[in-house]
């Protein structure tokens, strides 16, 4: 299935009003994800895709597919009453890093802890970056924004740990230097039968690399590039070696009792009572 | 079909009722006074092989009710006050995304966590305006146990009809209530299906349609077509738009269609009213109470009646103006389970024509019978 593929018949043909600045990360992973899609031969009509609001929020609009773009942090909540009703269906969310782990971090966690059969893409740029680049829960420490004028002197929320913490039994993150990579992943996300994470590290040169010598789109994949280590090396780095930096790979693959298929074959047993 | 006839809480019925009227999915989370109707759709559901699920938060319940829908299935949720409190953004979501789903506010004394095991009757302006932004709302206030269960078979009916959220007001007391019921076949409800759109050959699915009446034809993901929802301002394709037209055309009709068919929606009945000299307004289980205190009434001599609305929003605006151009009435008592909430709407349509009195109680214990007669005879 791979080699060419044509973008095209994934993207709506009917809708394309563009909100993402120029050199935005978003591009990439939607790249990434049609080819994955591609490549496992799944059919639009079998795939709902479920989006939260920010910049990531609007992939919905621009997608072919059975597509929702709700509210802030709620994409999981809507996805899980979708893929409780329709278990056979393939179920996707995109949400940013504010969507997923501030305002929806509780759908997040316990979509995870659920084992609902459903991918949870989060796209992490460490920003909020639609309202004009106020800090998030994934913003670096000392990082200038909107809200953290003097630098950021709050605390970090590791995306991988939490989802791991919560129970997530597919767990995987790249950046969007290596679109290669992270098509594998999603692929395999996708594959995966449970609650899948794949957090996508991206670029918001706009509103956050410009207030921290990053204007460049290139400048801030430089910057993601010199802070993330693959888990191959980082099994050989020290603590100290490793401190700030931002490790990628895929950290979980296990089988659980999945959500939809625990329900339904109660149902099962039930029949006729 | 065996024989229903029990006794069962007003909580119970709803349940019952959702599933009778075709309901297949329920999300839901703890909160008194209404946690029995997702403790009964816990057990019942699965049974014929619709979906519960216990979520996070009532937030999420009120996101998986909507997400559901989508998928083609009649879908509800429950709570009390607190708790639509906290799924309103999302009510108004299935407003703006014209969602069919069933919203249930067993109503306890407020605000915030306010008497979580009173009656109280202070959400009845929350389910009109609960959320921000103009939208329609329709809301059932049903006044006994009986109704705990046709109203709520109505309510599915009426969300599927008009695309779009419907509320069922109760209270503890009628949440929590036992009476004996004799519950109807299914098979002999009159039921809305829902109808699925299939769209023609090469025809594209507009989940906003405004060339087909007030309400659009309603679509479910995976039918082979795919579509769009967004909880902006959209187009007939479910699009974002700016377009001013487009915006002002949308949310007209939005409006409008709850608006345009009022007199389908509307329900109320009028109790002794057709000799009387004055009337009770009074709705769900203070309603109940009036009927019983117009019979106290009458065995003293006054010729009262009651007017009870079963839907209160819309409003009855029509119905409520008839009683009173009719001459035959010198005052209207409006008794409620709050500081002064319908009253207020009573008046809107009255416009200072007759004396309108009121019977306010929040004091954590139900309006009464005997409290509705003292206070008569104090002001009429």
């Amino acid at each position: 299935m791979a080699g060419y593929i044509n973008y095209e018949y994934y993207l709506r043909q009917d809708y394309r009003n563009l909100q993402w600045c120029p050199g935005c990360g978003d591009g990439a992973i939607l790249q990434a994800f049609f080819r994955a899609v591609h490549e496992l031969g799944i059919s639009k009509d079998d795939m709902a895709v479920v989006s939260g609001i920010g910049c990531s929020g609007r992939i919905s609009g621009y997608i072919d597919f059975n597509t929702m773009h709700t509210t802030h942090g709620r994409p999981v909540a809507f996805a899980t009453g979708i893929k409780l009703a329709a278990p056979d269906k393939y179920v996707v969310v995109f949400g940013g890093d504010g969507d997923q782990t501030a305002i929806g971090g509780n759908h997040f966690i316990h979509a995870c802890r659920r084992n609902i059969d459903m991918t949870i893409i989060v796209i992490n740029n460490n920003v909020y970056g639609m309202t004009g680049g106020q800090y998030s829960p994934t913003t670096p420490s000392g990082f200038k924004t909107q809200t953290t004028p003097y630098g950021n002197y709050d605390s970090q929320f590791d995306i991988v740990k939490l989802a791991i913490g919560a129970g997530a039994t597919y767990v995987a993150r790249e950046s969007v230097i290596k679109p290669v990579v992270l098509t594998k992943y999603i692929k395999k996300a996708l594959q995966h039968k449970g609650c899948s994470v794949v957090e996508v590290i991206s670029n918001c040169h706009i509103n956050l690399g410009r207030r921290n010598k990053m204007k460049s789109p290139h400048a801030v994949l430089e910057w993601i590039k010199d802070h993330t280590v693959p888990l191959s090396r980082a099994n050989k780095m020290s603590e100290e070696e490793l401190a700030g930096k931002v490790i990628t790979g895929e950290f979980v693959e296990v089988e659980k009792p999945e959500f939809t298929e625990s329900y339904y074959k109660l149902c099962e047993s039930l029949k006729g009572e | 079909m065996s024989n229903r006839k029990g006794v069962y809480t007003g909580n119970e019925l709803i349940a019952i009722a959702a599933i009778d009227a075709g309901c297949r999915f329920y999300a839901g989370y703890p909160i008194t006074p209404s946690s029995e109707i997702m403790e009964v759709m816990s057990k019942e559901l699965p049974k014929v092989g619709g979906a519960f699920i216990q979520m996070e938060d009532e937030i999420a319940s009120m996101a998986a009710a909507i997400g559901a829908a989508w998928t083609g299935v009649k879908s509800m949720t429950a709570s009390s006050g607190p708790g639509i409190s906290l799924k309103s953004e999302h009510i108004g979501y299935a407003c703006i995304t014209e969602t069919p789903v069933v919203i249930v506010n067993i109503m306890r004394g407020g605000p915030s966590t306010g008497f979580p095991t009173a009656p109280s009757q202070s959400d009845v302006m929350q389910a009109r305006w609960g959320t921000h932004g103009d939208h329609p709302a329709i809301a059932l206030v049903p006044g006994n146990a009986k109704e705990m269960y046709y109203e709520t078979v109505r309510a599915f009916n009426l969300a599927e009809k008009f695309r779009t959220p419907v509320f069922i007001l109760g209270d503890e007391i009628l949440g929590h209530m036992n009476t004996m019921v004799e519950l109807p076949d299914p098979s002999d409800l009159d039921i809305v299906e829902r109808k699925i759109y299939s769209p023609k050959q090469g025809e594209k699915y507009k989940p906003f349609d405004m060339s087909k009446g007030d309400v659009p034809p309603m679509g479910a993901f995976f039918r082979g077509y795919r579509f769009h929802l967004t909880g902006l301002n959209h187009n007939e394709y479910g699009y974002p738009t700016i377009d001013r037209d487009m915006i002002k055309m949308q949310q007209e009709r939005m409006m409008k269609k709850v608006e345009n068919h009022v007199e389908e929606i509307v329900k109320n009945e009028l109790f002794n009213m057709d000799d009387a000299d004055y009337v009770i307004f009074a709705y769900g289980s203070t309603g109940a109470a009036a009927k019983l205190a117009s019979k106290m009434l009458r065995e003293k001599g006054k010729k009262v009646g009651v007017f009870r609305p079963i839907t209160i929003w819309p409003f009855p605006d029509r119905q409520i103006d008839e009683v009173i151009t009719s001459g035959k009435y010198k005052g209207i008592l409006v008794a409620e389970a709050n500081l002064g909430q319908i009253i207020y709407e009573v008046e809107r349509v009255n416009r200072g024509r007759l004396p309108i009195k009121d019977l306010l109680k929040v004091d954590g214990t139900p309006v009464s019978p005997t409290d509705i007669v003292s206070r008569f005879e104090e002001v009429f």
